[in-house]
């Protein structure tokens, strides 16, 4: 009995113990990491499922039924094995459990310094906006069939994406053409975001091989779901470099953009960019500063900390500072001029 | 025993009174069961022609049989018709309604009326739901994620109103099992004595009314905020999209529980029936469903990894869910450790059962790789949450339904189906079921999203498998249906015990009386005294 399944078991694993078997290539080292998890819940499920099915069959013939008067054990229960059946699947779990978090803990936590691009979708498209005022969008190719997004990265360098949900047609008016939620997956690189109405959710990468990689939207959002893929080019980067600051550059930098937003839409009124008091908090220094709120708690100045402040004012009021003050610029600012001052108060260091 | 007295043979619960109205008013609960049955069994026929659609459609790469738009209707549909009115009514409504009072020795449930308005609940909840086919359908998936399920669409309102009776329906079924198994129990038969069947109900019955009104608010809201426009979870509004998510899984993660502990129910009678054995750790059995039951309440974030929830979150439901896992596994090396010398008679409840076991480990152990972070945030809203949510429902819960059926018809009609044509149905659902989802495991591994109307051409090769083994289910399931009807007709005279079985079902007649025991029968040891 036990030699069949051990003959199955060796010609098996060194296949499965290639970690990525039915995985597509890893292109980042957490990629790796998640199919070394991987590899080892694929064996332990393996041995698990011959020890059970093997046995339910080994049994089974074992102990087919002969006639039909079979006398059989009368056996109750056994604490020692119930101990053990509980209590090794409990350690394994217990070991993945631990391991996927540490995983995940890194997924999580973008290094200082990633490259940070700016990630827009829509029904059923998607746009990348980077910091120089670049911007990605959908086209079409030679055919005249759709051709995705695709967003040029730096090998090896991390990249951070902002992620926002979109109406179909920026300025719209329609109450049916509201943001949904989408969700942003690269295969590749083993990771994906959901990516939220009403708020910025962000995750990071870094591809290690150059290479054009898919993303897809993982979360239903009607009939255009199974189109709405994007690529990434991963490119040395000396040819992003060169890439970036090539052809249909924006005509200035999102911080240059808000700073003139800041200036025409009155913000200087009220915030300074040099530390002194005015009616509000300086914007000096403002980034990742952590914030006490009126009425308790506490808030690190980050990019939804900044949309909320703009749009929905006194949701959280800085304490020390007078509420009700600051108007609301909700509908007075586009989705990217949010961005925009964002990552103009992102540069008063 | 000889419960069944000559003069009585002729006199059962199927002719105790005649006419399709006394059918509609009964409150016999083994009637209420059968009514479940036929509607359960009419509304998979409906699920199952959705599946085979969406299958036929994703045969090929683009459009193949339907436009996007339809396709993301049959999609919703195939999931809210096999969830809400197949798998969760399933088996306790019909097998549980059915046997759990005989099982314990009862002439009926607590609440015979509450238990006809339960049925009632589930026809009205479904003939809502299935209006909204009338207004365009409804094209959210089952999950009805906002914002975007919030379109002000009569259809989305109809199907969110007609989960919401629906889930009354639930919510009686389950209140009258808690009372019934509490209140109604035989002389001698105390908590240690009730079938596993009985345990798994009851464990069941506590999620449901417990969960279910979850659901009922939640889905109020979604057709409140549809119609009035509150801004519950619109982030235009003011709301919070992710609410919704948390709302949704609170119910429909035990749901999970609702749609599997009764089956685990199921295969214990089964193993011990057909192993001719008693059950190995009854105390285990019994306390893994409470246990499963309660742990169920505090997992649902385990669906949101990747929704933008806190990272602390993420790691407390990925450790809670992790628990759950020891309590499955305890089960089913119980399973096993029951076939150890036993007589093992491979009747078709038996293939069920083993067939069971064998996709429910799958299903099992793919659980880990979603309940593991990391993984699961490659895995999440890909084909491998698809096929391991089908081991575990279609594998694990419709498997246990067939051998439910297989082995209790004798019981319901005195009649027995040909076992032969029984097992050919099993072999071509046990084989098409593999052929259809393994390779789902794969394409998701590959990274092909759910809910995809089309894919990349290098998916097209394991999509033309996947949809060439549902065609082998579906004519598994037909084949299932002829062997039934080809039973009630013509099947041979059963007898009250033809598979030897120790419950209390198998003491009284086949089909049983009116009352279920011509005398309260007397319950002097355990369920599976096979000595
Ligand atoms: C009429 C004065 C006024 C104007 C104009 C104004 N704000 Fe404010 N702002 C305030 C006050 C007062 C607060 C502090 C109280 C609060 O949080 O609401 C504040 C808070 C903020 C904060 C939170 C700052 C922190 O460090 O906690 C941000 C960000 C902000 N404003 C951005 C803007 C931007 C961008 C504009 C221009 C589009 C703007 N404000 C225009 C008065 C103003
Ligand atoms: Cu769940």
């Amino acid at each position: 009995m036990s030699f069949k399944p051990l003959v199955l078991l060796s010609l098996l694993l060194p296949g499965v113990a290639g970690a990525s078997t039915f995985m597509p290539p890893a292109a980042t080292v957490t990629a790796g990491e998640v199919d070394s998890v991987y590899a080892f819940l694929l064996i332990t499920s393996l041995i698990s499922f011959i020890i059970l099915i093997g046995g339910m069959i080994f049994f089974v013939f074992k102990y087919k039924r002969k006639s039909a008067t079979d006398k059989t054990a009368y056996i109750t229960h056994d604490h020692t094995l119930e101990f053990v059946w509980s209590f090794i699947p409990f350690l394994i779990f217990m070991f993945v459990f631990a391991w996927g978090w540490k995983i995940y803990h890194d997924m999580r936590h973008s290094p200082e310094g990633a490259l940070e691009v700016h990630v827009m979708a829509k029904k059923w498209d998607w746009r990348f906006l980077y910091k120089n005022g670049k911007e990605v969008t959908s086209g079409l190719d030679d055919k005249g069939q759709k051709a995705p997004a695709t967003m040029v990265v730096p090998v090896g360098k991390p990249v951070k994406l902002i992620m926002a949900s979109e109406k179909i047609s920026a300025g719209s008016t329609d109450p049916m053409d509201r943001p949904v939620l989408h969700s942003f997956f690269i295969p590749a690189a083993r990771i994906k975001q959901d990516v939220v109405p009403g708020r910025y959710t962000t995750m990071w990468f870094q591809l290690d091989q150059p290479g054009d990689y898919w993303v897809f939207c993982t979360e239903f959002c009607g009939s255009g779901h199974s189109a709405m893929k994007a690529r990434i080019s991963a490119v040395p980067v000396a040819d992003f470099e060169k890439w970036l600051a090539a052809e249909g550059t924006g005509e200035m930098t999102l911080a240059d953009k808000g700073r003139a937003l800041y200036s025409s839409k009155a913000c200087a009124g009220c915030h300074s960019a040099d530390g002194t008091r005015v009616v509000g908090p300086t914007f000096k220094s403002a980034w990742g500063a952590s914030r006490d709120i009126e009425g308790g708690g506490k808030a690190t100045v980050d990019e939804n900390y900044v949309r909320e402040s703009i749009l929905n004012p006194n949701a959280k009021v800085a304490a020390g500072y007078p509420a009700g003050v600051m108007p609301t610029f909700a509908g007075q600012l586009s989705d990217d001029d949010v961005k925009a001052l964002i990552e103009f108060i992102k540069t008063l260091k | 025993m000889a419960t069944a007295t000559a003069h009585h043979e002729n006199s059962n619960y199927l002719n105790h009174e005649k006419g399709l109205w006394s059918w509609l008013t009964t409150l016999d609960h083994k009637r209420i069961g059968l009514l479940y049955f036929i509607t359960v069994a009419l509304f998979f026929l409906v699920g199952g022609i959705f599946a085979l659609l969406i299958r036929t459609e994703l045969y090929s790469v683009g459009e193949t049989i339907m436009t996007a738009e339809q396709y993301a209707r049959v999609m919703t549909y195939h999931g809210a018709v096999m969830v809400f009115l197949v798998i969760i009514p399933g088996i306790p409504a019909f097998l549980g309604n059915f046997f759990l009072p005989i099982q314990i020795g009862a002439k009926d449930v607590a609440f015979p009326r509450l238990n006809l308005l339960s049925w009632y609940c589930l026809l009205l909840g479904a003939g809502i739901a299935l209006t909204s086919l009338f207004f365009g359908g409804a094209d959210t998936g089952w999950t009805f994620y906002t914002p975007y399920s919030i379109k002000h669409s009569p259809a989305v309102i109809c199907m969110a109103l007609g989960v919401f009776v629906a889930g009354f329906s639930s919510i009686l079924t389950g209140l009258n099992f808690v009372v019934t198994t509490h209140k109604l129990r035989a002389p001698g038969m105390t908590m240690n004595r009730i079938p596993l069947f009985v345990w798994a109900l009851y464990s069941t019955a506590i999620i449901q009314v417990l969960a279910t009104p979850v659901l009922g608010i939640t889905v109020l809201l979604l057709a409140a905020e549809n119609i009035f426009g509150i801004g519950f979870f619109d982030p235009a509004l003011g709301g919070d999209p992710v609410l919704f998510q948390h709302f949704f899984w609170f119910y429909s993660h035990p749901a999970v529980y609702i749609m599997i502990l009764p089956a685990f129910g199921v295969i214990s009678e089964l193993i011990t029936t057909f192993a001719r054995k008693t059950i190995f750790g009854y105390t285990a059995i019994a306390y893994s469903s409470l246990a499963i039951a309660a742990v169920s309440f505090f997992v649902w974030g385990h669906h949101m990894f990747v929704s933008g929830q806190s990272e602390f979150a993420g790691i407390v439901f990925s450790f809670l869910t992790m628990l759950v896992g020891v309590p499955t596994a305890i089960k089913l090396f119980n399973w096993m450790a029951t076939l150890y010398k036993g007589s093992i008679n491979l009747s078709a409840p038996m293939l069920y059962a083993l067939g069971f076991m064998f996709l429910f480990t799958i299903g099992g152990v793919t659980g880990i790789f979603l309940a593991t972070i990391a993984t699961d945030v490659h895995f999440h809203d890909t084909y491998f949450v698809v096929a391991h949510f089908h081991y575990v429902m279609v594998g694990g819960t419709l498997m246990s339904i067939m051998g439910g059926i297989f082995y209790w018809f004798p019981k319901m009609f005195g009649r027995l189906c040909n076992d032969a044509w029984a097992r050919v149905s099993f072999v071509f659902i046990f084989v098409g079921f593999n052929v259809t989802f393994f390779p789902q495991f794969v394409l998701g591994s590959l990274g092909m999203p759910r809910r995809y109307f089309d894919y990349l051409p290098e998916f097209q090769h394991l999509n033309r498998i996947s949809t060439i083994g549902s065609y082998l289910i579906g004519i598994g399931f037909i084949v299932g249906l002829i062997t039934i009807i080809h039973g009630l007709l013509k099947g041979e005279k059963s007898g009250p015990n033809p598979w030897g079985g120790k419950t209390l079902e198998w003491t009284t007649a086949s089909p049983p009386p009116h009352e279920n025991f011509l005398t309260t029968p007397v319950v002097t040891a355990g369920p599976y005294e096979y000595r």
